[in-house]
């Protein structure tokens, strides 16, 4: 019956479905590692190199402008995205650098000797090893929210750990383990009433629902463009404008100054001082078309589809003799992720079942070391869902993971 | 290669019921790796009678690959002299391992060995180079 609810149908819009692997149809369902792609981005790529491929700003020639424009056009394209000004948005390689850029610049030089960093337990590597890194250095401590048995953080103790006054609250927005859904505006309101500034990981969210800055009034945010359907080695770094003007650039180089003499050098104005150096052009036109695409289709579109696919697919799982499902069984507390074990099945060999069925899945710690000791296990097999996932795929992964419990003879 | 050629009952069986799995107090050669992609995780401690291998335990965490070559292989040095160990190559446990392995899974097969050869290295005082792990 659940097949009547209709999902989106854009299978079409993405080249990489036309090819089987291991000769049966493609099922991607590792779109939380990175998203497939589009036609319309790869056709901005192409039409990038072969029709104006040129530098920008410095370049003073048709070319040279259209290629400044195009790139300047996706800055605003991200900022409208995300509801902020493109003086605001800083194009990076990805989530992590755009973290480990707050970490290098406010970070260093706010955080000093015995001030906390409040993270949670449910972080990626790349919004906890930066703060490691920052802490060793400075002498500065730690402390992480902890998560319930079902998966969510502990309301309470967040509270209570927001109340003591850490100089950064650095927290994920969604999960890319649990697929929990954090209260990040709350987080972030009761955050600025300790003054306590706010880094949101947004890599998971951006891609998957509407995320506006204002509304959440976070100080910095971070995503990826891979995992919204643009090219990797793009990134965006969010910052409130009085925040970045306020804080040192982290890489010296070419269009990050204003004037350079043989002994000193200015810096120009935000965002540009902290884009030192050739930047990713077509990535970033690239994830401008992205967003275009995103946005086609509706945000509040993609969040239910993938809100119905987890449903659907947290409802077959639970049936799966001997599964392990981690983070909360309610679907509306969670989006488009889904770790689990299967029997004494090390993931790593469901993994390989899968493939031969032309299922990806991720399998491992999915950069979540501590996560998934907390966890009690040193691995998870995960499903993550986008738009051109149907329930046709659920059904696949279910029938597949029956094939793994004969094969391991379960 | 199917799933099924790749998961014979016999490497099952050493995933499930390994013989060669604990650990050893004080041993006198103890290393341990990670394949931090997938999370495997192998601990091999031995003790050393003249220049041989006399007991030998392994411990970890990790898929049935990675677990039943290390089994194997543990089983397979007992008694064996430190040198002999040394010249060990991976494509001896693959050959004990007996089953098609794809390149991606390379690294789960050869973990044991890597760690094995980690240990008898550093009790010998010398070092591991890349070239003594093929």
């Amino acid at each position: 019956m659940e097949q009547i609810i209709s999902l989106l149908d854009v299978k079409k819009d993405f080249p990489i479905f036309k090819q089987k692997v291991n000769g049966k149809p493609l099922v991607y369902l590792d779109s939380a590692a990175t998203s497939q792609k589009p036609i319309d981005v790869l056709n901005t790529l192409e039409e990038y190199y072969k029709e104006y491929n040129s530098n920008v700003f410095r370049a003073i020639h048709t070319l040279g402008e259209k290629a400044t424009e195009k790139y300047e056009e996706a800055r605003k394209k991200v900022a409208s995205f995300i509801n902020s000004s493109p003086k605001e948005i800083i194009f990076t390689r990805n989530t992590t650098e755009s973290i480990n850029l707050v970490v290098r610049t406010w970070g260093k030089a706010n955080i000093k000797k015995d001030d906390t960093i409040l993270l949670t337990e449910m972080e990626h590597h790349s919004n906890l090893v930066p703060w490691l890194m920052l802490a060793k250095e400075q002498n500065a401590k730690i402390s992480y929210i902890p998560i319930t048995e079902e998966g969510l953080l502990d309301i309470k103790k967040s509270q209570e750990l927001i109340s003591k006054k850490p100089k950064i609250l650095a927290l994920t927005h969604i999960s890319n383990v649990l697929g929990t859904i954090n209260p990040i505006k709350e987080l972030i309101q009761l955050a600025h009433r300790n003054n306590v500034a706010v880094l949101v990981d947004a890599a998971q969210s951006v891609p998957h629902m509407k995320v506006d800055v204002k509304d959440l009034d976070a100080d910095f945010l971070a995503f990826s463009g891979h995992k919204m359907f643009g090219p990797t080695g793009i990134g965006v770094l969010f910052g409130k404008r009085k925040l970045l003007e306020s804080i040192e650039p982290l890489y010296g180089g070419g269009e990050m100054i204003k004037e350079v003499f043989y002994t000193h050098a200015t810096w120009n104005d935000v965002p540009h001082k902290f884009e030192a150096g050739t930047p990713h052009i077509a990535g970033a036109i690239g994830l401008g078309a992205a967003i275009d695409y995103l946005q086609k289709i509706g945000m509040q579109n993609i969040f239910e589809h993938n809100q119905k696919l987890t449903e659907y697919a947290l409802n077959k799982l639970k049936q799966v003799k001997g599964i392990k499902i981690y983070g909360p069984l309610d679907s509306k507390l969670r989006n488009g992720v889904i770790s689990f074990n299967l029997a004494d099945i090390h993931p790593h060999d469901l993994s390989t079942v899968l493939d031969e069925e032309g299922i990806a899945i991720r399998s491992g710690h999915a950069c979540a070391m501590p996560l998934h000791d907390k966890l009690g296990i040193t691995a998870s097999a995960r499903v993550s869902f986008h738009v051109y996932n149907t329930f046709e795929d659920v059904d696949k992964l279910i029938l597949a993971l029956e094939k793994a419990r004969k094969v391991f003879r379960l | 290669m199917t799933a099924e050629e790749m998961y014979q009952e016999f490497i099952l069986d050493l995933y499930r019921n390994p013989s060669n799995k604990g650990a050893l107090e004080n041993p006198q050669i103890k290393a341990r790796d990670v394949n931090h992609s997938c999370g495997d995780i192998i601990e091999i401690h031995a003790n050393v009678n003249g220049s041989s291998i006399k007991d030998i335990k392994f411990s970890g965490k990790g898929c049935a690959i990675s677990q039943a070559s290390t089994e194997l292989l543990v089983e397979s040095v007992k008694n064996k002299h430190l040198e002999e160990i040394k010249n060990i190559t991976k494509e001896q446990v693959l050959e004990m391992l007996g089953i098609p392995i794809s390149a991606f899974r390379l690294k789960c097969a050869l973990l044991g060995l890597k760690v094995l050869k980690l240990g008898v290295y550093n009790y010998l005082g010398e070092k591991l180079e890349d070239d003594n792990l093929s």
